[in-house]
């Protein structure tokens, strides 16, 4: 896989396929099997060849950052600590300057009003685009977003996917968004890879997938519910186990 | 039968391992996370301030039955004068520590231990890891400097709230003499008494901690996963602490 810089790259596929494992791969959080593994140049480490030293990993996360899927505020701080917390960790700003990069932030996803509230007091769609200003707080060069829009209403769906192309061209960064929501994420993503079975089955512009003829690419864009990836989880003879009367009491 | 006890023999001693070493590694991050004072003093409040009432509350009541048990059996042998010095050893040496121990396991120790669980359960601990900072200092060691710093000062304050306690049933209401009662603590009381209770609170803070962060830390980020955390770290740490109680009475016979 090769994900271009300055563009939103989507990661779709069925559930349990790889996709978060592929999130935190990148950011190191795992070590690969096999294979290698390069961000902005960078060698991973692998369990089969040596990369970086932890300072070194932490180092390059300090150009990244991450959208949890559930947001994953600190639930003991307020909005305005939680996007404060990385430039308090490995800053020496004066407070009056680091005011004004959160309320910037903040301002961004449209939440300036809420940064005295507590996470406890947010809403899906607030703790996303809080944990979303946390996560540009530190200007990134890369962004991941782990689902973005599970449990969203359509209209903070709608803001969550506004945001992310606004933020993807205003910051100039390289976004990567894991997502199976096909229909939202074909509206901002430039490239689309889809995984099944842990391995890339397609890839290309949104476009281009919803053309592919392969069955499971079809299965995949057009949400139909039985096709390559089975509808039902493997299981014996579903007569023979029915009639079977060696497990009754 | 046999199988089962060997292979839980095991996991025992892969899990006192595996403390070991996230002991080790809470060490190494001591000196640098010690500097950030806000943090570990919140967590001194956390930890002592917030588990005072139950310590106090528990403290006078097992004064009051050392008390009374005390008197019962002094009294056989004609030496209720002698009640202020057993109460006071009793105390400071061995149910200050240990009952503020398991006291402390069961309040601040399953606090600690769910908090942590559920932030490894929400991924902030992984949210964390990606902003670069490090768990286990930003988050771990100020909790276990608290405990650290906290369970000395509760198992004080328990031993002096007990022997007060003691006071109240021996003189108050027993009738013994006050001044046989403090005459006798003082005289019986000596620096050694007192620095085997300090050593011995001191080993049970950072056993408790050391339990409860770990426990936590490592939880399975499930319900049940921190549920089973929350009571590991109750019954780990009571088995570490008298174990060590064991351990610290003998070498100091």
């Amino acid at each position: 896989m090769q994900i271009p810089r300055s563009r939103i790259t989507a990661v779709m596929g069925p559930s349990g396929t790889g996709k978060t494992t592929l999130l935190r791969l990148i950011t190191g959080q795992l070590q690969a099997d096999s294979g290698s593994l390069h961000v902005d140049g960078v060698v991973l480490r692998t369990r089969a060849q040596p990369g970086l030293s932890r300072a070194e990993l932490y180092a390059l996360r300090k150009r990244m950052g991450m959208l949890f899927q559930n947001g994953a505020l600190l639930t003991d701080i307020s909005v305005f600590e939680n996007v404060a917390f990385p430039l308090r960790e490995h800053t020496r700003l004066p407070e009056r300057l680091i005011r004004q990069l959160v309320l910037t932030k903040l301002q961004a996803v449209g939440l300036r009003g809420a940064a005295q509230l507590m996470p406890s007091e947010l809403s899906g769609g607030m703790s996303r685009r809080v944990a979303l200003a946390r996560a540009i707080v530190m200007d990134p060069e890369i962004l991941l977003y782990d689902e973005p829009f599970v449990g969203l209403d359509p209209i903070s769906m709608g803001v969550i996917l506004r945001l992310i192309r606004r933020l993807n061209d205003a910051l100039g960064l390289t976004s990567i968004v894991v997502s199976h929501d096909v229909q939202e994420i074909s509206t901002v993503a430039d490239k689309v890879f889809l995984l099944s079975g842990g391995a890339v089955v397609a890839e290309g512009s949104p476009q281009e997938l919803h053309g592919n003829p392969s069955e499971v690419v079809k299965q995949f864009m057009g949400g139909l519910a039985d096709g390559p990836v089975p509808f039902h989880y493997p299981a014996p003879d579903y007569f023979g186990e029915l009639l079977d009367r060696s497990g009754a009491d | 039968m046999l199988r089962e006890l060997r292979e839980s023999l095991v996991d025992s001693i892969v899990s006192v391992g595996a403390i070991g070493r996230f002991l080790v590694r809470v060490v190494v991050q001591v000196p640098r996370a010690a500097l950030r004072l806000d943090l570990v003093i919140a967590q001194i409040y956390n930890a002592g301030a917030r588990s005072l009432v139950i310590i106090m509350l528990s403290g006078l009541f097992v004064g009051m039955v050392v008390g009374l048990q005390g008197f019962q059996l002094l009294q056989r042998f004609g030496s209720e004068d002698a009640l202020g010095a057993a109460a006071a050893i009793g105390l400071v040496k061995e149910l200050g520590p240990v009952i503020t121990a398991l006291l402390f396991a069961g309040r601040a120790g399953t606090a600690l231990a769910s908090e942590l669980g559920l932030m490894r359960a929400t991924d902030q601990l992984s949210a964390m890891e990606i902003m670069a900072v490090d768990p286990v200092r930003r988050v771990v060691v100020p909790r276990f400097l608290g405990g650290v710093i906290a369970m000395p000062l509760l198992a004080a304050i328990f031993s002096v709230i007990g022997i007060y306690g003691a006071q109240v049933i021996g003189v108050q209401i027993m009738g013994v003499d006050a001044g046989s009662f403090w005459s006798q603590m003082r005289a019986s009381v000596g620096l050694g008494d007192v620095t085997e209770g300090i050593v011995k609170s001191c080993a049970f803070g950072v056993a408790c901690s050391l339990v409860a962060v770990y426990e936590g830390y490592n939880a399975v980020p499930t319900a049940e996963g921190v549920g089973r955390a929350t009571t590991r770290t109750v019954v780990t740490s009571a088995v570490f602490t008298l174990f060590l109680d064991y351990l610290i009475t003998a070498s100091f016979l």
